[in-house]
């Protein structure tokens, strides 16, 4: 379980070693606290909708889920885009909702960044894998967590890089997204260092 | 007809998706490790794209504007599904080498963001021409990127050798940094210098200026 949690957290990163929500680490890395903000939120959301996937995906989908029923030879595998899609769509609408309800600062600084999730390809991709790896519940758990918590510090730690970068003096043509993706490369030399620990 | 293939040509170099607008990245970088990886993940995005664009173009003006964002992902997610059951009947290989990221098309900006931005507003044939030509100029980076990392990193093309490496009798010394993730952030950032050393118009203004150089012109 620890080397589950660590690999994902590090050697891992869904973000640096996968290049999932690339898009969204490039896009809202520019000041430190959105992208805090942004971690936060992926963190929640990964810890929550893995899981979930992962009783709808053991329970519904796999092949022999429906024997119960009488219907052995039922495979619902080819579902499992939608069915996850479906479900981190309706998981972010309603940690929306009891944010809105219960904690309104927290809601206020998440607020815009939660319907961006619903298409940040490391949640979904987060599930995919969780189902192609075959997971168990525990498992999912401590997976979900630990690639939120990543995802989380590559773009807090790329956030505060960025904001030095912009006093930096380099070639015109490098200015902005060529020089990010530099910087995202050398963090992710980084992060592959830690191989091997944990294991 | 000649504005309509500018649709095909302008997101090709000038306008590309990935490097000028930072649409569907996360694909372009995971699946470059070998360039048939990198030319299968081509031709599926171009395809989900094309047929997206052309689905949800002949539909536009009967999605109600609030639930239009669910509409256009079940639309592509259906796309995709029977991509990646083609993909598995007849490329199991490959598709297993893809692992997830055939999946990931659904989530994938690019496919999103041109519903979003033209196939919501524009008839069938101008939205699948747009949709065309930024699956080839996604595809495009996806290939340079893919042929530089398969062939510094490993020495072959498509499994052919072309530069023998040392271990079998020859003077090239694969580059094992090349199979690994950080190289393809690299060698985007490259591309996206050589590109915009080229049409400058394209540079991003620095927000901030040293005041020191400033002053000393």
């Amino acid at each position: 379980m620890m080397d589950l949690l660590i690999t994902a957290i590090f050697h891992e990163n869904l973000a640096l070693t996968f290049f999932l929500g690339v898009c969204t680490f490039l896009a809202v890395s520019e000041r430190l606290e959105t992208a805090f903000g942004l971690g936060l939120a992926i963190i929640v959301v990964q810890t929550i909708t893995i899981p979930v996937n992962n009783l709808i995906f053991n329970g519904l989908l796999m092949e022999g889920a429906w024997a119960w029923l009488g219907l052995p030879d039922v495979d619902l595998t080819f579902l499992k885009l939608i069915a996850f899609i479906g479900v981190i769509a309706a998981m972010v609408q309603i940690l929306e909702m009891t944010l809105d309800r219960f904690a309104p600062v927290l809601y206020r600084a998440l607020g815009i960044f939660l319907p961006l999730i619903t298409v940040n390809c490391a949640v979904l991709g987060g599930s995919l894998f969780m189902a192609e790896r075959q997971y168990d519940f525990a498992q999912s758990v401590v997976f979900g967590f630990g690639s939120g918590v990543g995802w989380a510090l590559a773009i807090v730690a790329f956030a505060a890089i960025r904001e030095r970068l912009k006093y930096s003096d380099m070639p015109a043509g490098l200015q902005g997204l060529g020089s990010a993706f530099l910087v995202t490369g050398l963090m992710s030399l980084g992060f592959s260092a830690f191989a091997g620990v944990g294991s | 007809m000649a504005s309509n293939l500018r649709h095909v040509t302008t997101p090709l170099v000038q306008n590309n998706p990935v490097t000028l607008q930072i649409l569907g990245i996360c694909s372009a970088l995971a699946v470059t490790t070998s360039l048939s990886t990198a030319l299968v993940m081509s031709m599926a995005l171009t395809v989900v794209l094309c047929l997206a664009s052309a689905t949800i173009s002949l539909i536009r003006n009967h999605i109600p504007n609030v639930i239009r964002l669910i509409v256009q992902i079940i639309i592509i997610a259906s796309l995709v599904i029977v991509i990646d059951e083609l993909l598995q009947a007849y490329a199991f290989e490959i598709s297993r080498q893809l692992s997830i990221f055939v999946g990931l098309i659904v989530t994938n900006c690019l496919v999103m963001g041109r519903a979003e931005a033209f196939a919501m507003r524009n008839p069938v044939w101008p939205s699948v021409l747009d949709g065309l030509g930024n699956g080839l100029g996604y595809s495009l980076v996806l290939i340079i990127v893919g042929s530089i990392r398969e062939l510094l990193g490993a020495g072959t093309l498509l499994g052919y050798t072309i530069l023998t490496p040392a271990s079998q009798g020859g003077w090239f010394v694969p580059l094992g940094l090349m199979q690994l993730a950080p190289s393809a952030f690299f060698i985007i950032g490259l591309l996206i210098w050589a590109i915009r050393t080229y049409w400058v118009v394209q540079v991003e203004t620095p927000k901030f200026r040293l005041k020191l150089q400033r002053s000393r012109g």
